[in-house]
């Protein structure tokens, strides 16, 4: 007799009165679903009426709160075209490099660097070439900042679906292989299922960092052109310019709604279905449960809806493809001769295009003169120091922070929901409003940049300190009760120890971050004037503001060099020596 | 003679290394799977069965040699077998059903009749209602009835397995094993042969019409030979008993030497043999201990067999321990009986100052890895070397994976045996204080003399 495993039986539908009441729920569901879909419809003929009109490089930002809604919707459909974008990219990207042994070590390479170059250094490039390739429409600036949230966006989902690929089990290969699988049934039978969940939270981190550029890319100047799009960040960076405080408020109200409303519609229902891609072979107790994914799992509508249109597609799609298949066996050789040619005339190609641009872009560094030179590096040495003023900041309040929410669940209850809300507001759509009151109270950008950097960064350092104090294992804590240990002790026998790896992701993450913030933070402009401090950030937002390239270019390189530098040299072995050292479980 | 569905000939595998070397995994080998057999493959963990396999199904390619399906090279042609795994290898995101249907889709089967022959082949595994369940509600036992069930659907001509039930219970292994001749024996399954990979000895003579035997370094055929006794078979039958014994035998008899290996496109292929670099068993000094003093309490001398079965021990989790201990001389091993000798007995009966003692004399006498780690200990004026230091050469002998292993062992018995420290933070050897403050001790036997008797060994 086959016996049932627990739970097992939650799945089978029974016979009792629950039945009755779950018959009336599908017709409500699909009211809703309807109604969604709507929304969406609606949302698509919005866009496209407003790309089509011409461009409004010096649009009047309302401060009115009626013209938030609206503002809202275009600053997330921005960033929602940012996230597909960046998603099909990191698919391809990925996809390539873990399937490439010839390009693997260069394209990782490559990630690595794209991941540490400020990406608001590219804003003038960018709207630039876009306002250029689509002269006569709004759509060219549009295009520009979606492309500029976009570089923020995918690098790490990049590379975290180029780690799944690489860590999916020999045998799960093996058995799509000796099955005969078709690329595309491997591809969504094995290999985006594994990478489903580092997807899905790396599209979280991702989404956090663009509505940080977003605010920033929304209203800039480049040269004696003004270009804003109308969108919550512009309409921030204008209250606060307006010093109207009402407004202020209410942009903040909105942002903050945005945020939760993300978590509550969006991440939460992706997570509670992600479940099922664990790769664990025991059911695990606790889940994120999602009443959004519930409704959607059960409107008959949209199952109705898929038995009518991805059933039939991919059944004859799984038809043609073993068709397909079986005729290719025959004449392999001779395609492969074409497709080697062609990948050297793509290969070559490439090449080209990439020396055409590094050649260009030499002749365009030679025209800074070697004074400069030398002040960017001064600006370099400046940035710095207040880089490493915002980290130790930052620890200080984070690390005891972090470890007493850790220790104590009862004041985590209460304290890391509220962490998360605040962390999740973007650093640089409050900054405006901080920085009024900064100079307000006699400061100057000095101590405001490293205000920004401080507010962008140091919820890294919070959540990962509060991750490995949870970590702990409590028999160590009982040792330090049992010997008495003095609070010192205890904090340099067992404490420090064992979050230290923790705490060195979390440095790492918001040094990079912190680097990139040093843009925005040390040149800002405020009720018709302009805020700015010495450093290598102001120098790259002054460039771009008077439209050196030449010196945006030195700006740049240095920058991306000293984060490059600074992770291989300094947080690499940190990391290497936290791993081995300090890690608690064997 | 049958034809064979599968025929491997000559075929080789070898793995390049860092270091230009190569590894030989898999020295020539011919072998033919013909109709209505059942094989089980058996050898000692490392010995290359999953390597062989893997080119059996046409999932990895030889080195050198050719593997045909009816007669033709298997690359080109369409190959229909199916391979159980170890780890089940189910995907996890797909309804039992669905992990079913999977391979069918592949084939480009219609909704309908996927749907129908799925059902079939789950009623045929005693799977009935569980359709709709998801592979991690389920248990061991029922997650391989799904491998099992996957593996059939497509109706495959040879059926591979790799260490199926190796992952489960016993009572649950003995339970599908049954259920799995039972099937073959009624011909419910269009299946025309099957290829067991095992480490399991009682296993192979349950099932198996024919046992083929691979011994280790490279991977080569011992002996394959046919299994004529009436199902369902008696495990306590004479017959029975009297094969599982041969097999012990020649599982832990020393190896007899290999001929010499070709040239291979001008690049020599090395074998570890004729390296004579010596491998060192993975086995933790605790368990080397604890044999030596079951063996004194059961009067010295023991048969392997029962020895395995008295302590409840897979034989690929004795062996080492037995081959460990024979290295160090602490016990012999003849015709698959072993016998502690007078060192052994020391040991065994020493408190535990003296056994760490003993041990490293043993040690350093007869194991050629720590004899030269303490030998480039004692020639650095610092007394330190790095582990990087080893890792080099024993990369042109051992993979990569093996070298890592190597290097462990060799640590851990170092560290019990205090030979020397090493710290693991900064991968480096060092020679420990009580060494540098007596070097008469047994340190200082590795003189000269035994250099010249390295270099011999080693081949270098
Ligand atoms: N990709 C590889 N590169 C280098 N060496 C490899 C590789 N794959 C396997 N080997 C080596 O080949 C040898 C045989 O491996 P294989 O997995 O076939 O052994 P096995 O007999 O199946 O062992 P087990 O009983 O542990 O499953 C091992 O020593 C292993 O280290
Ligand atoms: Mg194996």
């Amino acid at each position: 007799m086959i016996q049932l495993p627990a739970g097992f039986h939650l799945r089978r539908e029974t016979l009792a009165r629950s039945v009755v009441v779950r018959r009336s729920w599908p017709v409500f569901l699909d009211l809703c679903v309807a109604g969604i879909l709507l929304a969406c419809f609606y949302a698509i003929v919005q866009v496209a009426r407003y790309w089509n009109s011409s461009p409004r490089t010096d649009f009047a930002i309302s401060l009115s709160p009626h013209a938030l809604p609206m503002y809202a919707f275009f600053s997330i459909v921005r960033i929602g075209f940012a996230y597909v974008l960046s998603l099909a990219f990191a698919l391809i990207y990925g996809y390539i490099a873990a399937y490439t042994p010839r390009l693997e070590g260069l394209m990782l390479a490559c990630l690595d660097i794209l991941q540490s170059i400020p990406v608001l250094s590219f804003l003038p490039g960018v709207m630039l070439a876009m306002v250029a390739l689509v002269p006569g429409h709004q759509l060219g600036i549009e295009m520009g900042a979606i492309i500029l949230i976009f570089t923020g966006q995918a690098w790490n989902i990049a590379y975290s679906f180029y780690a799944s690929l690489k860590s999916i089990p020999r045998e799960l290969t093996e058995a799509a292989r000796i099955y005969n699988f078709s690329p595309i049934q491997r591809f969504f039978h094995l290999e985006l299922p594994f990478a489903t969940i580092g997807l899905i939270w790396n599209s979280m981190v991702s989404v956090a960092g663009g509505w940080f550029f977003l605010m920033a890319c929304e209203m800039f100047i480049l040269g004696s052109r003004d270009f804003r799009l109308p969108g919550l960040g512009s309409y921030l960076q204008t209250a606060a310019a307006n010093g109207d405080f009402r407004a202020i408020t209410y942009g903040l109200l909105t942002m903050i709604a945005i945020i939760v409303a993300t978590d509550q519609l969006l991440w939460r229902p992706l997570i509670a279905w992600s479940d099922k891609f664990k790769f664990e072979q025991t059911e695990s107790s606790n889940r994120v449960s999602s009443p959004l994914l519930h409704l959607l799992q059960h409107s008959s509508a949209i199952r109705h809806l898929r038995q009518r249109t991805l059933r039939p597609i991919s059944e004859l799609f799984y038809r043609t493809s073993h068709k397909r298949r079986a005729a290719q066996h025959l004449q392999s050789a001779s395609n492969s001769r074409v497709q080697k040619m062609l990948r050297y005339v793509a290969a070559g190609l490439f090449i080209g295009i990439v020396l055409f641009a590094a050649t260009h872009a030499i002749v365009l560094l030679r025209e800074v003169r070697l004074r400069q030179i030398g002040m960017i590096f001064l600006g370099a040495g400046a940035t710095f120091l207040r880089v490493f003023a915002a980290l130790l900041i930052g620890s200080a309040w984070t690390i005891p922070a972090g470890v007493a929410i850790g220790l104590h669940p009862r004041l985590a209850r209460i304290a890391q929901p509220l962490a998360q809300i605040a962390a999740s507001v973007p650093a640089t759509a409050v900054f405006p409003v901080l920085l009024l009151a900064i100079v307000k109270a006699g400061g100057g950008l000095g101590i405001g940049s490293i205000a920004l950097m401080l507010l962008g960064t140091q919820w890294y350092i919070l959540f990962n300190v509060i991750a490995g104090a949870i970590a702990i294992p409590s028999d160590l804590r009982e040792v330090g009760r049992l010997f008495r240990f003095s609070t010192v002790e205890k904090w340099k026998v067992i404490i420090l120890p064992s979050i230290f790896p923790y705490l060195i992701t979390g440095l790492v993450t918001a040094s990079g971050g912190a680097w990139n913030a040093s843009i925005v933070a040390e040149y800002f402009r405020l009720k018709n004037q302009t805020l700015s401090t010495f450093g290598l950030g102001a120098q790259i937002s002054a460039a771009t503001d008077a439209g050196q390239f030449p010196v945006l270019l030195w700006a740049t390189i240095v920058m991306a060099l000293i984060v490059v530098t600074i992770n291989r040299l300094l947080w690499r072995p940190i990391y290497r020596i936290a791993e081995t050292r300090y890690k608690l479980s064997a | 003679m049958q034809p064979a569905i599968i025929r491997a000939e000559r075929v080789e595998k070898y793995y390049s290394q860092p270091s230009e070397n190569r590894i030989q995994v898999i020295s020539p080998t011919d072998l033919s799977i013909v109709q209505g057999e059942i094989i089980a493959l058996l050898g000692p963990s490392g010995s290359g069965k999953s390597t062989l396999l893997r080119m059996l199904t046409g999932l990895s390619t030889p080195s050198a040699g050719q593997v045909y399906w009816h007669e033709a090279p298997i690359q080109s042609a369409d190959v229909n077998v199916s391979i159980v795994f170890q780890s089940f290898a189910l995907f996890p995101w797909l309804t039992v059903l669905e992990n079913i249907e999977a391979p069918l889709k592949a084939r480009g089967v219609d909704a309908a009749t996927r749907r129908k022959r799925s059902i079939k082949i789950l009623d045929t595994v005693g799977l009935d209602g569980f359709q709709a369940a998801y592979p991690k509600e389920l248990s061991g036992g029922m997650r391989q009835r799904v491998g099992f069930a996957r593996a059939l659907v497509v109706e495959p001509e040879v059926l591979f397995m790799d260490e199926p039930f190796s992952a489960l219970d016993v009572l649950t292994a003995e339970n599908l094993r049954s259920e799995l001749l039972e099937l073959w024996h009624k011909k419910t399954i269009p299946t025309k042969s099957i290829f067991l990979v095992t480490h399991n000895i009682e296993e192979a003579v349950l099932l198996a019409d024919r046992i083929i035997v691979l011994g280790r370094n490279p991977g080569h055929i011992r002996t394959d030979f046919r299994v004529n006794l009436a199902h369902p078979r008696d495990r306590k039958a004479a017959a029975f008993t009297q094969l599982v014994d041969y097999i012990y035998k020649v599982l832990t008899q020393p190896e007899a030497p290999a001929p010499a290996l070709p040239n291979i496109n001008g690049r020599r292929v090395r074998d570890q043999r004729e390296m004579k670099y010596q491998m060192l068993p993975h086995a933790r000094p605790g368990g080397i201990a604890g044999l030596l003093e079951f063996l004194l309490d059961h009067g010295g001398k023991s048969d392997i067999y029962r020895l395995a079965d008295d302590l409840a021990f897979e034989i690929d989790d004795l062996l080492p321990i037995v081959e460990a201990a024979s290295i160090l001389k602490f016990l012999t091993v003849t015709e698959g009986d072993a016998a502690i000798t007078s060192l052994g007995a020391e040991y065994a009966n020493a408190e535990i100052l003296r056994q760490k003692e003993i041990f490293r004399e043993a040690a350093v006498e007869n194991v050629l890895l720590l004899r030269q780690i303490v030998r480039a200990l004692q020639s650095k004026s610092d007394h330190t070397v790095p582990e990087d230091f080893f890792h080099d050469t024993l990369d042109e002998v051992f993979s990569e994976e093996e070298t890592v292993r190597q290097l462990e062992t060799a640590i851990n018995w170092g560290r019990y045996a205090e030979i020397f420290d090493f710290d693991s933070t900064r991968r480096r050897f060092t020679l420990p204080e009580s060494a540098l403050a007596e070097p008469e001790s047994a340190f200082a036997d590795a003189s000269e003399a035994e250099e010249e008797k390295d270099k011999q060994e080693t081949g270098l």
